[in-house]
Order: structure tokens, then C-alpha cells, then sequence
């Protein structure tokens, strides 16, 4: 009873706070509703058994992605209102490639048949006698292991690329050189210069 | 149904207790800090509420209880008010999966000392203190204020940054313990190096000798994490008032200021029981061992809330480009090194659990 109360409730609070997402007027608004969906999400993940997807969820896209977005959202000051100006122009066209793709799918999902062995497949049970992270480890780093390490190399390339980009040495900035700084000593920092009175240096 | 409302009455009484003791603890905790940074610049510290100033941060609360709260004219008052309300509540949170002690104690409690004992416990801890940024900017940018909004830009900088070399740091730990619940890391460090020359369980099994350099990383990073001086820069006086803070009175205010010390607090456990063998007595001998696994656990905790309070004491204030390039050219390269490390003794000796 307790696990159906609270898939209804973390359901509820995510499908309202996505509606919330593209309807709240303001920007940073949005971004949190966003981030309460992921919550919600990962309160859907713990209920399912995935505790370890579930805090990964947190840790990744609410502890990380969410944080840059917000970020970007604060700084950029997008006004909204003004976007949406044109909106009564566009909005023949938009309906129309809108009534397709819905139409589409109807057709698509209309004539799916689903294969009756394939559902036993995909309730696979929870594994009882490991832990959730161990039975994920033992698949990834055994039979998925070369898609693993792609994936991570793939990351990789995405990070250097974006170091790249970015990294500009301008000319004249001056910098800190700490290893310089440590090794300075009294005899190169210091100069004693004997000064004559009336005089100066 | 009786069964189900009699084991959640038991969890409420359980979770409020716990609480309730936090608390306490933290307000003494505050008045220790307090004292302490006093004792090192040769002032008296809080000594006129009860004897040696003992009720001064119970006085403090009530001073803060009836206070007005303002809101700011321009604020966004539904984030404004959320925000001190999100980091309170993310810290205290964090505590339902922090074990405490083990065993019996004169037979009043048997088993494990935790609210909640869930099989991935560190990693749970670690996403809740990730989320801590967020009281921080929410509130920043609710203010209105540019001070308030500087400081949450760049205290969320900061926290994102450090949250790597705990990553880390945390990753090290786990490979050696070969498990993420909390209760298991800490019985993990029952045996280890010493027991592996012979002697008696003790405090040459710990972790934070074998990972030496990994405790001294999350012992700076913990702090650059939760904001404490000598990373405090998202409430450095002299550049930015009060920081994020600067809007807020009253009672919000407290939140953000309980949130903050019960963030800290918990910092101080998570060292205890990842590096400092949680509850395990310093020698496992008689005597030593008669001592309840609670009162060793809280001995290292206040020893590492001392090393806290010191360091806010005698360490003047980073930079941010230092703060910055600690984090990132410093700490990551060194725990990425030990990850490897670590896993490739772990391996090449036959020592992986």
C-alpha cells in the first residue's frame, strides 16, 4: 500500500512539475521545476528497485547539469516575452507539423503488437542475493565492457574539444607562477643597497 | 494496518530523537567553534548566558525566533523564503543514513545505530551534499541583490569543483571497503595494515593510514564544500558583505546558518567513518573496548570538528583564482592518481574484497 501511495505521489508531483516547466513564465523558475522533476524521478527510480540509477540521477543531472543550467539561465536574462510575440504567426504552421507527428504515432502505436514472451524479459526480477550496484558492475565491466570504455572515450574527445575551444593564452596577462613564488629565497629576493644621505638611489 | 501504523510511529519517535540529539549537538558544537577561535585570539569567547556561556547559542535561537523577517521589496518571494528551507532540510536529511554506533548498549539497543541502513548509503550522502549548492544560489539570486547574487555565482563555482576530489577521494575509500553501505565501510576497518603485521585490532587499521594523502584531500575539500573558512569566499566580509546572506534576517537567516553547521557537522562524520574507523576503540583490548562504540564515535567527531574550528582560526582567507587552481590543477590530478593507484595494488596484491 505504502509503495502505490508513493508511486502515485512522486508521478503526481513529476508529470505536474514538467507541465510546470514549460508553462512557468519565468526562466529560473522553470529550471526548478525541472530539477523537482528529476527528484521525482529519482523517488520513481528507488521504488523500482534501482537505488543506484536513483542517486546517480541526483548526483549527475540534479547535483551537476541542473547546476550549469541554472547557471546559464541566471546570467542570460532571456526575456520570454518577447519570444513569444510571434507566437499567433507561426502558429497555423506549428499546429499542422504538430497534428502529423501526432497522427503518426497514433498509426505507429496503433498497429504495435507486443511480443507476449518479451514481457517476461523486461520485468526481470531485482537480483535478491547481490546488491543493485554490484549486479550493474558485474554487467558493465563484463559483457558491455568495450561499450563502456567507448562511451568513456567518447566523453573524453567531448572534453578535450571543449578545452580547446576555449583555451586562449592572451599575450601580456600576467600570471602566477606558483613553483616560482615557493622558490624564492632571500639572497635573489632581496637587494641592500647602501643609500647616501641627500642622495637617492 | 495496525502493524504498518505502529512501524511508522516507531520510525517517527527513532527520526525525531535522532534529530533532537543533532541538534544539541550542533549547538555546542557552535558555541565550541566560538570558543575555540576565541581561545586562539586570546578573547573570552560567549560567557555571559549560563555558566560559561553554555546556553548562548539557545539564547541565539530565540533571538533569531522573534525577530521580523523581512523580504525584500524586488525579492522573488516564493524562491526567497524556499530557499533557507531547502538547505536546512537537505542537511538534516543527510543524517537519516549515517550510522552512529553498532552492537548492543546494556542491552536497551540491539543491531546497527541508523535511521535508515540502505545499501547505498555513501553515495546518498554524497548526492545530498551536492544538492547544498542550491539553497545557496536560489537564495542568491532571489535577493535581488547583486552582492547576494555575486557570492552565489561564485560559492556554486566552488562547490561543483571540490565535489570532483570527493568523488575521488570517496571512490578510493569504497575500493578498499568493496561496498557502498556505511555500516560495512566502517566494520571494513576492523582489520587492515595492522592486523596484516600480526597486531591487535587497532588504530593502524583505519583507512586514513594507508590513504594518508586521500584524508588530507577530503579534509580540505570537506571544507572548501561546505563553505568554512579559509574557503569562505561566499560571505567574504570584505569583498561581498555577507554574501549570499546579505537579504536575509530572522528566522531564514537561522535556517541557513543550522543548514550550514549541520552540513559541517556531518562533513565531520563522514571523515570519522571513512577515514577514522567510525566507532571502533582506538586499541581493541579490554578496557578500551568496554567504552560504548556512540562515545568513540562522538570523540572523533569532536576531534574533527576541533581540527575544523583551528583551521577557521589560523588560516587566513584563499583567493579565488587559488581556491580554484587548488581544486582543479592540485587536488584532481592527485586523487585521480590515487584512484589508479590504489586499484592497481588493490589488484596486484590480491587485496581487492
Amino acid at each position: 500500500m505504502i509503495p502505490a501511495l508513493f508511486f502515485y505521489l512522486f508521478s503526481a508531483i513529476a508529470v505536474a512539475s514538467a507541465v510546470m516547466v514549460i508553462s512557468a513564465k519565468n526562466p529560473v523558475h522553470s529550471v526548478l521545476f525541472l530539477i523537482l522533476c528529476f527528484f521525482n524521478a529519482a523517488g520513481l527510480f528507488v521504488l523500482l528497485g534501482a537505488e543506484f540509477l536513483a542517486m546517480i540521477l541526483v548526483v549527475v543531472y540534479v547535483g551537476a547539469v541542473a547546476v550549469l543550467f541554472l547557471f546559464v539561465v541566471m546570467m542570460l536574462d532571456v526575456d520570454f516575452v518577447e519570444l513569444r510575440q510571434g507566437m499567433l504567426n507561426y502558429l497555423p504552421v506549428g499546429a499542422t507539423v504538430g497534428l502529423i507527428v501526432l497522427v503518426e504515432l497514433a498509426l505507429v502505436f496503433g498497429s504495435w503488437v507486443i511480443n507476449p514472451s518479451s514481457v517476461s524479459t523486461r520485468a526481470a526480477p531485482t537480483p535478491t542475493d547481490i546488491t543493485n550496484t554490484e549486479a550493474l558492475g558485474r554487467i558493465l565491466y563484463t559483457d558491455f565492457i568495450y561499450y563502456f570504455q567507448a562511451a568513456g572515450l567518447i566523453l573524453l574527445v567531448a572534453m578535450v574539444g571543449a578545452i580547446v575551444l576555449t583555451l586562449r593564452h592572451k599575450e601580456g596577462v600576467k600570471r602566477q607562477n606558483i613553483s616560482e613564488q615557493v622558490a624564492r629565497n632571500p639572497a635573489t629576493a632581496i637587494e641592500v643597497v647602501k643609500v647616501k644621505p641627500g642622495q637617492g638611489i | 494496518m495496525t502493524e504498518i501504523i505502529t512501524a511508522l510511529l516507531f520510525w517517527v519517535v527513532v527520526s525525531l530523537g535522532f534529530m533532537s540529539a543533532l541538534l544539541i549537538i550542533v549547538a555546542y558544537l557552535l558555541w565550541a567553534d566560538r570558543k575555540i577561535w576565541a581561545a586562539v585570539q586570546m578573547r573570552r569567547g560567549p560567557n555571559v548566558v549560563g555558566p560559561w556561556g553554555l546556553f548562548q547559542s539557545f539564547a541565539d535561537l530565540l533571538k533569531f525566533a522573534f525577530k521580523e523577517v523581512v523580504i525584500p521589496d524586488g525579492a522573488n518571494k516564493g524562491i526567497f523564503v524556499i530557499a533557507p528551507l531547502v538547505t536546512a532540510t537537505l542537511a538534516l536529511a543527510a543524517w537519516a543514513v549515517v550510522p552512529v554506533s553498532d552492537g548492543s548498549f546494556f542491552g536497551l539497543v540491539e543491531g546497527r545505530w541508523v535511521v535508515s541502513d540502505i545499501n547505498v548509503g555513501i553515495l546518498y550522502l554524497f548526492a545530498l551534499s551536492s544538492l547544498g549548492v542550491y539553497g545557496v544560489i536560489m537564495g542568491g539570486w532571489a535577493s535581488n541583490s547583486k552582492y547576494p547574487f555575486l557570492s552565489a555565482l561564485r560559492s556554486a563555482a566552488q562547490m561543483v569543483s571540490y565535489e570532483v576530489s570527493i568523488g575521488f577521494v570517496i571512490i578510493t575509500v569504497l575500493l578498499c571497503a568493496g561496498t557502498l553501505n556505511l555500516t560495512e565501510i566502517v566494520l571494513s576497518q576492523k582489520t587492515g595494515l595492522g592486523t596484516m603485521l600480526g597486531l591487535p585490532n587497532s588504530f593502524l587499521d583505519w583507512y586514513f593510514i594507508p590513504l594518508f594523502p586521500m584524508f588530507i584531500i577530503f579534509f580540505i575539500s570537506a571544507l572548501a564544500e561546505t563553505n568554512r573558512p579559509p574557503f569562505d569566499l561566499v560571505e567574504a566580509e570584505s569583498e561581498l558583505v555577507a554574501g549570499f546572506m546579505v537579504e536575509y534576517s530572522s528566522t531564514p537567516y537561522l535556517l541557513f546558518m543550522l543548514g550550514e553547521y549541520v552540513a559541517i557537522v556531518l562533513m565531520c562524520a563522514m571523515t570519522t567513518i571513512l577515514f577514522l574507523g567510525g566507532w571502533l576503540p582506538i586499541i581493541d583490548v579490554p578496557v578500551l573496548n568496554w567504552v560504548p562504540g556512540i562515545l568513540w564515535f562522538l570523540a572523533k567527531l569532536f576531534f574533527v570538528f576541533f581540527m575544523f574550528a583551528m583551521v577557521k582560526a589560523i588560516v587566513p582567507r584563499y583567493r579565488y583564482d587559488q581556491l580554484m587552481r587548488l581544486g582543479w590543477k592540485v587536488f584532481l590530478p592527485i586523487s585521480l592518481f590515487w584512484v589508479a593507484l590504489t586499484a592497481g595494488v588493490l589488484v596486484a596484491f590480491g587485496w581487492a574484497p
